[in-house]
């Protein structure tokens, strides 16, 4: 298992669902380049500069189930569109990436500018679980923590701040995708809504749709062991 | 010491509690608080402020801004040009032209070199990255700012000074014909003046030659900038810049008395008491993760919260009678070292009436005692350089 991170998130491999997906599967979690402490190559500057670099991984790691979650969902379908053969599966989480609502509608909600409480309202059922979990650039981390998590931010903004995390092309090659795919949603959701999710797996032939109760944008943070039921049962199915 | 009037041409009369609300006197308040009739009245009366400020022999500084009530000049190129048929001898400063945020650098080329030749030669081309509540009005991307910033302004002095046309294959900006008609009148071009206020870009201007502009920065924070200036020419082998390469911009008013002159000048304030918004100024990207985690842990800013008095102690703030100012400007030229000022004499809703008794007092009473400050340094500077070339 490939799993693609988020944004405002500590790649940490200490996490419940990733200690529980390791019981069944090996897993790779790593840091995007641009992210932590991983360095950016200096000509990336577009989501599809990821999607190859995880397109090279693939050849050498593949083939794998690959699971993306948010800002790391739209770089999983935006691999998925190019080349499956190296997928098993895919699985997008609470995934940015799509346009779905008219031109004077934006779907993702502007992470970059509400307030960090504002934020934490948006992208988590729990508030307080989110005070605890989301890894905000705000004074309680020091300042090595904050430059990798601004690292993140600076690194996603170069390449979905216009248009806003999302690629006007990618909901219609989304019809390219052509393994078992599950589409996985917080309920409570609010900066991609699960009408937006809904439409996500929509466009992928045969996708399947799943909810997650009492969970935001972080879904396999906010309950982890629901979101590990989801998946295993969806991989066991996986040929 | 060159001075240049200079407004930031306010919309004074959004209601203090809309902004407070909204968090916000950018981007959020609504254009529909904005009267075009109103607004036809203060484009005049701000233009004729500058007419008035070059019939009293002073140069002029227009600047740029977007979706803010602070400044209503949002398109920088129409009201210089309608003050290049109506003033005679003052130069303008377009301090500046934002270049990241323009989509077409070969049509800035040509909108100046316009410019240019309507003014025989009085323009001023100032460039600037646009501060960072300007990321979101033109919607470009925040991280790419220098870079666009750069290419910019390599294409738009190419194009004034390359025989067209020419190819342009860059990061941004591709043509298969560059060839702007007009040329700029001043040869090769105008001069570039470059704002700043990190030392960030400081040896970029340097390399160049070219004018380092301030605007707002306390005494210290100024003549450090200036300090990594003059260093880079030292280090580079290029000659002592004079105090002609550089610029600061500070809030001036003169009046009759200093009483009157701190009661009539304290309406400057209207412009830094104007709600800030945090939430548009730091977009992720715009300065490096390591300069915004330190201003996230606590990095000492501008201060423009900071009183009356800190603000007039800092040099950011400067009122006063005649002799006032005169000792004020003296206090900048010797702290600082910079040849141009730019003076913001007018803000919110200061009548201008006011304005006009302020700046006449200026060029009668202030103006000559302190205009020939630091010329002859930069004339000596110029000399250096011709020795040099020699």
């Amino acid at each position: 298992v490939l799993f693609l991170h988020d944004l405002d998130y500590l790649n940490r491999t200490d996490y419940a669902f990733i200690q529980s997906l390791s019981e069944r599967w090996r897993v790779a979690a790593p840091s995007h380049p641009g992210f932590g402490n991983a360095p950016l190559p200096e000509d990336f500057d577009s989501i599809e500069d990821l999607a190859y670099f995880y397109l090279d991984f693939l050849r050498e790691h593949g083939p794998l189930h690959l699971v993306g979650a948010g800002f790391g969902g739209w770089i999983a379908a935006e691999v998925a569109i190019r080349c499956t053969h190296l997928i098993r599966s895919l699985i997008l989480v609470d995934s940015l990436g799509i346009k779905v609502s008219d031109r004077t509608t934006s779907d993702i909600g502007d992470l970059f500018v509400v307030s960090p409480r504002e934020l934490l309202e948006m992208c988590w059922h729990d508030v307080e679980i989110g005070e605890r979990e989301m890894a905000l650039p705000s004074p309680q981390h020091d300042e090595a923590e904050l430059v990798q998590l601004l690292t993140g931010r600076r690194t996603a903004a170069l390449m979905g701040w216009n248009p806003f995390m999302h690629d006007p092309k990618l909901l219609r090659r989304l019809a390219r995708v052509d393994v078992p795919s599950l589409v996985v949603w917080g309920a409570s959701d609010g900066l991609v809504t699960p009408a937006y999710g809904r439409a996500f797996a929509a466009a992928i032939p045969g996708a399947r749709f799943a909810e997650i109760g009492a969970a935001g944008h972080y879904p396999y943070l906010e309950q982890p062991a629901a979101f590990v039921d989801v998946v295993r049962n969806f991989l066991s199915e996986v040929p | 010491v060159k001075a240049y009037f200079f407004t930031e041409m306010p919309y004074p009369y959004v209601p203090e509690e809309v902004e407070r609300a909204l968090g916000s006197s950018r981007i959020l308040v609504p254009n529909s608080y904005c009267d075009p009739v109103e607004m036809a009245e203060l484009y005049n009366q701000y233009l004729d402020l500058y007419e008035y400020a070059d019939d009293l022999g002073l140069d002029l500084m227009l600047n740029e801004h977007h979706e803010t009530m602070t400044c209503l000049n949002s398109a920088i190129s129409v009201t210089a040009g309608a003050l290049a048929r109506r003033t005679s001898g003052a130069n303008i400063v377009l301090l500046g032209t934002p270049l990241p945020h323009r989509d077409n650098p070969v049509r800035v080329a040509e909108e100046i070199a316009i410019l240019d030749c309507i003014s025989r030669g009085r323009i001023i081309s100032g460039f600037v990255r646009g501060v960072p509540t300007e990321i979101h009005p033109s919607n470009t991307n925040p991280v790419l700012n220098r870079a666009r910033f750069e290419e910019a302004h390599d294409l738009v002095i190419k194009a004034w000074t390359t025989p067209g046309p020419f190819d342009w294959e860059g990061r941004f900006w591709n043509y298969r014909y560059v060839n702007p008609w007009p040329r700029p009148y001043q040869q090769p071009h105008p001069p570039i003046w470059i704002t700043g206020s990190s030392p960030d870009n400081v040896p970029w201007v340097a390399d160049r030659g070219y004018v380092f502009a301030t605007f707002l920065t306390p005494y210290d924070w100024t003549s450090s900038l200036i300090d990594i200036y003059k260093r880079r020419c030292a280090e580079q082998g290029l000659p002592a810049p004079g105090p002609d390469r550089f610029a600061y911009l500070g809030m001036c008013y003169t009046a009759e008395t200093d009483a009157q002159a701190q009661a009539e000048g304290e309406q400057l304030l209207w412009y830094l008491r104007r709600v800030r918004h945090p939430r548009f100024n730091a977009p992720p990207g715009y300065v490096s993760p390591l300069a915004q985690a330190r201003s996230i842990l606590g990095a000492a800013g501008k201060g423009y919260a900071d009183s009356y008095e800190t603000l007039q102690e800092k040099g950011i703030v400067m009122v006063g009678s005649p002799d006032t100012m005169i000792e004020r400007i003296r206090t900048l030229y010797e702290r600082c070292g910079v040849g141009h000022l730019l003076m913001m004499n007018h803000a919110g809703g200061m009548p201008a009436h006011q304005v006009r008794k302020s700046l006449e007092l200026f060029a009668r009473e202030v103006y000559p005692a302190v205009r020939e400050l630091g010329a002859t340094e930069s004339q000596r500077a110029e000399q250096s350089v011709g020795l040099r070339s020699l």
